[in-house]
């Protein structure tokens, strides 16, 4: 199944929930956040779908004052087709439902996107920093990220532009 | 020679001093056992680091060179070893319980090395020549567990605890099998003596097979081997080394130890296996008999006998660690009480009726 | 009657530990010896590779993610520039592709040799694993040999590769291969076939497909459990549509479908598919130009590509986001260990202290690539 017919069944089922993007390439598509549980559970459970697989969630920072986004890389095993989902979300306040208890890998690779993205997955039950100390200040992927000076005392080495390591 | 002949010569050459008499000789027998123990803890490191390397495929230590440096095909490796772990610093977890700690390792050394004085190493060396040798060998050999049991909990380490647990539930089970097939060599013989029942199994079999225990009949032949493993187990070495097993506790027990207090504790080790090889070899085996029925059996013959065999069982112990996985736990503890036990009572069973039978 | 419950304990294996792999903390709890909950604790190794990435050009990304997954560097490399090619629309040369799948393969023998020989070092086997290092020290002087490095080899270039085959590399390949090949079965006397050894993996650790699924689980840990998927047949990339070779995937040997003993078996069958391929790209290799296609300037247009390719440990997923600029706006990984690692806690709950590292054995977990 391709994507512009995943795309009505789920134009179908949910109406306005996809966001017309013409930058939209390959298997992408772009949807409201405020649906995306539901989507998520339509799309792992609906027998034509069936996204049985998250294969890989990632967070982009699109710069500037542009939105953060989540996008979500679904896989079917059984039905052998793919789609990338995108949730754009707003710089000051990220947050999207969390889809752990669909997809079980969900859980850490929500942990990974929040620890360097700052997004928070709401109805995560365990929304930690994974990859990072768990006091670290920042989000360390975000364009806008600034390092802090010093962590338990320790100088935090910062890149200065053509000068190297400072 | 045993402890009742060096005081007789001492009274003999220097007069009735029965106290004095006594005390010199239990240190000279004392100090010749803790030498051989140091002997063979130096030879069997050295060979087991050579039988691991050519089990791996690998050359082991093969150092040359003057001085420290391990000698030529690394024969000094273990001398080498020895000084670096005397001269290492001794560390102490500042929250461990420091009389314990200290004690342990000295325990678990007593615990090997008295059961070496009633060890027959030939038909006239003998520190003390009990009439209950066996028994005793098997009750000092289980003092250890007392060391073990003390370093693991003194450690106030979580590794050191478990090592220590496993070891205790361990030893204790393993020592059931081990006696109850200990038995059988005492039931054929009628004597806990090691050198009457040594001299039990002089002669041979239709002329050509050496008249041992182990081949007199089946359920000896049995029992032989629930015997080894079992005093492999209790030595806590592959595939039983649960209590220490590198891979899940760290080391066990050992883990806060290190320097001279490490050392004692490999030396507990090597002597243990000494030990129960020496009981194996004396109980099945034909102690310092010759393999080759009458011939070559002399007191000094004997002592390479003795030696022979017991070099053999530990070859056979290190074979069997750099091949076989480790066990768990709860196996580990079927294999003693559901599979070793049983038989092992079976097999008393088994050479009452045989001796009722053949006689 | 009750289930009799002690007192649950924590215990903290690692970050320095033995069997941990690595760096990798598992916050355990424990009645005794029975392990109830696994709460594991990554990131003792992030290195920052995505903040990297964002930092340094294109190619020069590729040495970054020789050092995420350290004992398959090729197989990384080759996820990479797969990704890039595929977002840059560039058809390598034939010879190239042919080096690559071999480099990928051996490299995949010699990642497998030190899971399987770092598996029987686990439960306690130490000698396979030394034989299993002999062996593969053969590949990595193979490796040496051909562009330098024995470990991170930085060889697999956008559109094409750093050096081009030795001369008599096809020679010294059939040597290592005819070499290796009856060494499995040597390996499958002295460690799979072995008592003990099936005691402790069989039915321990068993993960059901659907969970392996859920949890994204890949590569050979998803085929033991059963399921035949694997990328190089599903989703072919470079040429390996071109080669007869079988997926092997979980028998239940010995005990359940999807247990450690599986996890373990399926890569030693693997070991020999590998060899296969190995032995068809030897024969079929084409002369070219290694550089004929390799662009003068890295800079692919505007837009994200996520491809995902079969490394040792399952899918190796590469996102990779450009805005234009020879400078990418994002690069992330998918990691397979890091998946794989994420069900440990679910098939691990209930079993003993010991089986817990003898599952994370099986799951074959690298944790430079968990931690990135």
């Amino acid at each position: 199944m391709n994507r512009s017919e995943i795309q009505s069944l789920i134009e179908e089922k949910f109406p306005n929930s996809l966001i017309v993007n013409e930058n939209l390439q390959g298997n992408q598509i772009e949807i409201d956040g405020q649906f995306w549980k539901d989507i998520a559970t339509f799309l792992k459970n609906d027998p034509k779908l069936l996204f049985d697989q998250l294969e890989c969630i990632t967070g982009i920072d699109t710069g500037d004052d542009g939105p953060l986004q989540s996008r979500y890389n679904l896989h079917s095993m059984e039905l052998r087709h793919k789609i990338e989902v995108i949730i754009s979300l707003d710089r000051d306040n990220p947050s999207v439902e969390s889809i752990e208890q669909i997809w079980r890998i969900g859980d850490w690779f929500e942990r990974e996107t929040y620890d360097m993205f700052g997004i928070v997955y709401e109805g995560h039950r365990d929304l930690r920093r994974i990859l990072c100390p768990d006091d670290w200040e920042g989000w360390p992927l975000r364009k806008d990220y600034e390092l802090q000076e010093t962590y338990h005392g320790i100088m935090v080495p910062k890149v200065k532009e053509e000068e190297g390591w400072e | 020679m045993t402890i009742d002949f060096i005081i007789n010569q001492f009274t003999e050459i220097i007069g009735n001093f029965p106290v004095a008499a006594f005390l010199v000789a239990c240190a000279s027998v004392g100090g010749l056992l803790f030498v051989l123990m140091a002997l063979n803890a130096m030879v069997a490191v050295y060979v087991e680091r050579k039988v691991s390397a050519f089990m791996m495929d690998r050359l082991g230590p093969m150092g040359q060179g003057p001085g420290l440096h391990a000698g030529k095909w690394g024969i000094l490796q273990t001398f080498a070893d020895a000084i670096k772990l005397l001269i290492k610093e001794d560390t102490i977890p500042k929250s461990a319980d420091q009389i314990l700690f200290k004690v342990a390792p000295f325990i678990i050394f007593i615990g090997a090395i008295i059961g070496l004085s009633a060890l027959p190493f030939s038909s006239s060396i003998q520190a003390v020549d009990l009439n209950v040798g066996v028994f005793y060998i098997i009750a000092a050999g289980s003092i250890g567990v007392i060391g073990i049991v003390m370093a693991g909990w003194a450690s106030n380490n979580k590794w050191s605890l478990y090592g220590a647990m496993r070891s205790a539930a361990q030893i204790i089970s393993y020592e059931i099998p081990a006696g109850l097939s200990i038995i059988v060599p005492i039931m054929m013989s009628g004597t806990m003596n090691l050198q009457n029942l040594i001299e039990y199994q002089s002669g041979s079999i239709f002329g050509i097979f050496p008249n041992w225990i182990m081949f007199q009949n089946p359920f000896a032949f049995l029992a032989f081997f629930i015997f080894f493993i079992s005093a492999v187990a209790e030595t806590n070495r592959t595939p039983f080394d649960i209590p220490e097993a590198e891979s899940e506790l760290v080391a066990g027990w050992m883990t806060e130890y290190s320097g001279f207090r490490w050392a004692v504790f490999f030396l507990s080790e090597y002597a243990n296996m000494f030990v129960v090889s020496g009981l194996a070899v004396a109980g099945f085996m034909g102690g310092w008999l010759s393999p080759i029925p009458g011939f070559l059996n002399s007191p000094v013959l004997g002592l390479f006998w003795f030696f022979g065999k017991v070099s053999f069982l530990i070859f056979v112990m290190m074979w069997f660690r750099w091949t076989f996985p480790r066990l768990r736990v709860d196996q580990l503890m079927y294999v003693c009480w559901k599979v070793f036990i049983p038989i092992a009572m079976l097999n008393i069973f088994g050479v009452g009726i045989w001796k009722l039978i053949f006689g | 009657m009750g289930v009799i419950q002690g007192d649950q304990m924590v215990l903290n294996i690692g970050p320095q530990h033995p069997s941990t792999h690595g760096v990798l903390r598992l916050e355990v709890m424990t009645d005794g010896e029975i392990v109830s909950k696994i709460t594991p604790h990554l990131g003792y190794l992030h290195r920052c590779f995505e903040k990297h990435s964002e930092n340094v050009t294109y190619e020069q990304v590729i040495p970054y993610t020789d050092r995420c997954d350290y004992l398959a560097s090729m197989n990384s490399n080759f996820g990479y520039v797969v990704a890039m090619e595929e977002l840059m629309d560039i058809k390598v040369c034939e010879r190239v592709e042919y080096v690559r799948v071999i480099m990928a393969e051996l490299n995949r023998i010699a990642s497998h040799l030190l899971g399987v020989g770092a598996y029987g070092l686990d439960v306690g086997a130490f000698t396979p694993f030394v034989h299993m290092l002999r062996d593969r020290e053969r590949i990595l002087d193979i490796f040496e040999y051909t562009c330098g490095a024995r470990l991170l080899y930085n060889y697999m270039w956008v559109g094409g590769v750093s050096h081009d085959l030795p001369k008599d590399f096809k020679k010294i390949c059939f040597k290592f291969l005819d070499y290796f090949e009856p060494k499995i079965d040597e390996y499958n006397q002295l460690l799979t076939y072995n008592k003990i050894f099936v005691e402790r993996t069989a039915d321990v650790g068993v993960l059901p497909a659907d969970v392996a699924i859920s949890y994204g689980v890949s590569g050979t840990n998803l085929r033991a459990s059963g399921v035949k998927w694997d990328v190089r047949k599903e989703e072919p990339y470079s040429i390996y549509d071109r080669f007869d070779f079988d997926i092997p995937i979980g028998e239940a040997k010995f005990g359940t479908l999807g247990d450690c003993f599986d996890r373990y078996w399926v890569r030693i069958l693997e070991m020999k598919e590998s060899i296969k391929i190995v032995r068809q790209a030897l024969k079929e290799i084409p002369e070219g130009d290694i550089f004929e296609t390799m662009p003068k300037k890295i800079r692919p247009p505007k837009g994200s590509i996520y491809r995902r390719t079969e490394s040792p440990r399952g899918d190796l997923g590469y996102y990779i986001e450009s805005d234009g600029s020879p400078v990418p706006t994002r690069v992330k990984m998918r990691s397979p260990a890091f998946t794989a690692l994420s069900c440990l806690d679910e098939i691990s709950q209930g079993w003993m202290m010991s089986d817990v590292l003898c599952i994370l054995g099986s799951l074959d977990i690298v944790l430079g690539e968990i931690d990135r």
